[in-house]
């Protein structure tokens, strides 16, 4: 039993899904249905003909529960491939976010001192407001989120994490 | 594309309506009998059905009953049950009975009418989301929404409803999809794109079940439905493996039948409901092997308390069954046939010698909890027990020696079924296990008669339960199907009764059913036979009736109306902590705060 620990673990899962209607509804619906949490979601399709898309879950739970979600999610009939990049290796997560600032006179230039040491884009600028554009990991955005609020923080839009593992090896 | 690598088959198959080309593709896929309720979006395949003679269509009286019938049907013969209904108020009818094949893992395909494409979405005439209403209550489902993809989705529902964990699969067919012509193309020989089960077991995985198999002191096989999932032939495995190991085998409640009720390394059922020496030898043992079985709450018992001194082993087709309640130490993925050959061989051929002693030492103490016989009931006096019923009716039918298949309602008389009604081979017991759906027992039973015409079919009910799809007595009279409904009238919701009364300080709240019709006068109306038996002395005749009865019937056996069903964990306990019955000396009451919020 000693394999099983109860200690929650986050788990990053990447699952290659035929791409079909319905087919987000059945793994949203598997996780609502089961109890499982979904801490973010994204799908795009990823191959060329467009049939095959790839979904990335940020889940969390018990090594139990995180194989139950995989296995839950293998015996899907459009999936394809079910890969806990936690579990297998060192990958990268990223995330785009873009964040709206308002604000005047010397908070604008606080704003924009710490776009740039956070490496965040001005992708729109008014007199009175900024649109900053930054990827990172989700820890990264909610740094920046953060120290933006006093200073005029009015609106964000992320993605949800997208991930990959290091190295030569591809999914399938 | 040239004329010589145009396929043959596709032109000449644009001649086909797509109600023609979804009966071929019934008929392609050794579709026989269809259980169905027509409707207006469906009635381009009631069209079709009306101009072939191919497939025989059944039509009940409630959808729900369509497919608990096609549920008895493929559960009787290995084969995938199929059901057609209409869109909207015939699709939602059939979700309890698709939910119920899910949580039994039944082969169904049931094939749903819809409003036709350009209409979706509009709150159109009986329009309802079948599939997004279905998507949980089906292991896949499907919307046609164009003419090309009709037959090759027809041959995918068939192949996934019956590999790997066998499920039923919704195929909704919009009514312009019906009536358009449609190409039709044969099953692919193909791979599926995704979907793709694994059987054949891991060699590893099986030798090292072999070392703890082999090691064992006290072993103990617990063997589920999966067992009859995987076929007959899987059951002759399991009998010839636990022969040849000496093992003690129990049965879940789905399992009933995959080892013979006859045999003397065989301990009986398990679980809540389960024999004292089953349970006992569970909780006790050291290593246990199970196959095809889902360590479900009603078989485990509280969890923490759960077999815990043992090693397990866990085959099972669904990867997603290992692990999940229980952790276990050598999972092995596969069918339960092809784990049960590749453990034999792998037996055989592994030099370790097993430990007889401590063999012939566990079976003594199995024969001393045997020797509680948990099972004993006393029949005296003026008043049918329930137990004496079943039992009588299985000393009758075996006695009889014909072809006998059991269903089931849920409640009380399901499970002293499950316990005094023996079975020697698999497929002959049909109950709603996972879902325990009242109103089950009488359409499967329908199933399973129109699969098996001579045999003899009966369905132990409760008098609530069996109200609840009475319908198709109707049924049973257009098709002269000679059913026998076999109920046990104790004038309770016996089960929650029993409930009320252990864990609700006896507050019959809602439990007792009254204005009971007259069952005589009610077989009667529905041109069937009615018998009503109320005194023990006159039981085996009643029961002799029924069985010589050339037509349906239903017999009225008026039971005890206070008796309880025991053995019984209660919820929250452990296997070592059953109730037993007032025969029985022993056994521990008393059920937990923690176990009240259990069902
Ligand atoms: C009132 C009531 C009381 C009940 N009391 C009891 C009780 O006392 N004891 C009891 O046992 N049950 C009882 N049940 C039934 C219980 O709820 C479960 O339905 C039952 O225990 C499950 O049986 P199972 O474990 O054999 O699994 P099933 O539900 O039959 O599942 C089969 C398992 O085998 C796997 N499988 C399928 N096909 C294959 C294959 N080809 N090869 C290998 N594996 C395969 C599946 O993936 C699944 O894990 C009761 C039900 C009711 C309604
Ligand atoms: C559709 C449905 N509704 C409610 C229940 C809850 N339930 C389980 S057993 C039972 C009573 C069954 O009574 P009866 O058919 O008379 O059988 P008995 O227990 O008396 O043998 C009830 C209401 C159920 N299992 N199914
Ligand atoms: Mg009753």
């Amino acid at each position: 039993m000693s394999e099983f620990a109860n200690a929650p673990r986050a788990a990053t899962i990447a699952v290659l899904v035929e791409n079909e209607p319905g087919i987000l509804a059945r793994v949203v619906g598997l996780f609502s249905g089961r109890g499982y949490n979904i801490d973010s979601l994204t799908v795009a399709p990823v191959d060329e003909t467009g049939r095959i898309s790839r979904i990335t879950i940020v889940t969390s739970g018990t090594e139990m529960v995180i194989e139950q979600i995989k296995a839950q999610l293998d015996r899907l009939v459009p999936v394809h491939k079910v890969s806990d990049l936690t579990l297998e290796g060192p990958h990268l997560t990223r995330e785009l976010a873009l964040i709206k600032v308002v604000g005047k006179g010397e908070l604008r230039m606080e704003a924009l001192r710490l776009a740039d040491a956070f490496r965040a884009r001005v992708v729109d600028a008014t007199v009175e407001s900024f649109v900053f554009e930054m990827t990172g990991n989700a820890d990264k955005i909610d740094a920046f989120c953060a120290l933006m609020r006093p200073i005029g923080l009015v609106e964000v839009s992320r993605t949800g994490a997208v991930a990959i593992a290091r190295g030569p090896r591809g999914i399938n | 594309m040239s004329a010589a690598t145009k396929p043959a088959s596709t032109e000449a198959a644009l001649t086909m309506s797509g109600a023609e080309v979804v009966l071929r593709a019934l008929k392609d896929n050794g579709v026989e009998v269809i259980f169905g309720y027509p409707g207006g979006a469906v009635l381009p395949i009631y069209d079709a059905i009306f101009q072939q003679n191919a497939i025989r269509h059944i039509l009940v009286r409630h959808e729900q009953a369509a497919v608990h019938a096609a549920e008895g049907y493929a559960r009787s013969t290995g084969k995938v049950g199929c059901v057609l209904v209409t869109s909207g108020p015939g699709a939602t009818n059939a979700v309890t009975g698709l939910v119920d094949a899910l949580l039994d893992s039944i082969p169904i395909v049931c094939l749903t009418g819809q409003v036709p494409t350009h209409l979706i979405g509009n709150d159109a005439f009986q329009e309802a989301d079948t599939t997004g209403i279905t998507r949980p209550a089906t292991k896949h489902n499907y919307l046609v929404k164009k003419s090309e993809d009709l037959a090759r989705v027809m041959h995918e529902a068939f192949y996934v409803a019956k590999s790997g964990r066998p499920g039923p699969v919704v195929v909704d067919l919009p009514k312009d999809i019906l009536i358009n012509k449609a190409p039709y193309s044969e099953a692919p020989k193909t791979e599926h794109r995704s979907y793709r089960p694994q059987t054949e077991p891991d060699a590893e995985q099986i030798r090292k079940a072999i070392a703890l198999l082999k090691g064992a002191k006290k072993p103990i096989v617990y063997a589920g439905g999966g067992v009859i999932n995987a076929g007959p032939e899987a059951s002759r495995l399991l009998t010839d493996f636990v022969h040849m190991t000496g093992f003690p085998c129990t049965n879940t409640l789905m399992g009933l039948g995959a080892f013979s009720s006859d045999d003397k390394q065989f301990v009986g059922m398990l679980g809540m409901h389960g024999t004292y020496e089953a349970n006992l030898a569970m909780h006790d043992c050291d290593v246990m092997l199970n196959i095809g079985a889902r360590f479900d709450d009603r078989v485990t018992g509280r969890l923490n308390a759960f077999s815990p001194g043992s090693k397990k082993i866990h085959a099972d087709i669904d990867p997603s069954s290992i692990n999940k309640n229980v952790p276990v130490e050598v999972p092995i993925v596969g069918d339960a046939g092809r784990v049960l050959a590749a453990l034999i061989e792998a037996w055989k051929a592994d030099g370790q010698a097993q430990d007889k002693a401590a063999l012939t030492a566990w079976w003594r103490q199995i024969d001393g909890w045997r020797g509680i016989d948990c099972l004993r009931y006393r029949q005296e006096g003026k008043i049918i027990k329930p137990q004496h019923a079943v039992k009588r009716l299985y000393e009758i039918t075996r006695e009889l020696g014909r072809e006998t298949f059991i269903s089931t309602e849920v409640g009380q008389h399901q499970m002293w079924a499950a316990q005094y009604f023996g079975f020697q081979k698999p497929n002959r017991w049909m109950t709603s296990g996972g879902l325990g759906t009242m109103g089950y027992g009488l359409p499967a039973a329908m199933g399973v008669q129109i699969a098996h015409p001579d045999a003899l079919c009966i369905d132990i009910a409760g008098e609530a339960s069996i109200l609840m799809n009475i319908q198709e007595m109707g049924t049973l009279a257009q098709y002269r199907l000679p059913v026998k409904v076999f109920i046990l009238n104790n004038e309770y919701m016996g089960m929650v009764r029993q409930w009320q009364e252990l864990l609700h300080g006896g507050r019959y709240s809602e439990s007792y059913s009254s204005a009971l019709p007259d069952f005589v006068k009610l077989a009667e109306s529905f041109h069937a036979k009615g018998i009503r038996v109320t005194d023990p002395a006159d039981l085996d005749a009643g029961i002799r009736e029924m069985i010589a009865y050339p037509g349906p019937v239903i017999a009225d056996i008026a039971v005890a109306k206070d008796e309880n069903c025991f053995p019984m964990i209660p919820s929250g306990a452990a296997h070592n902590e059953m109730i037993l019955g007032p025969e029985q000396e022993g056994g521990v009451a008393g059920v937990t705060d923690e176990g009240k919020v259990l069902v």
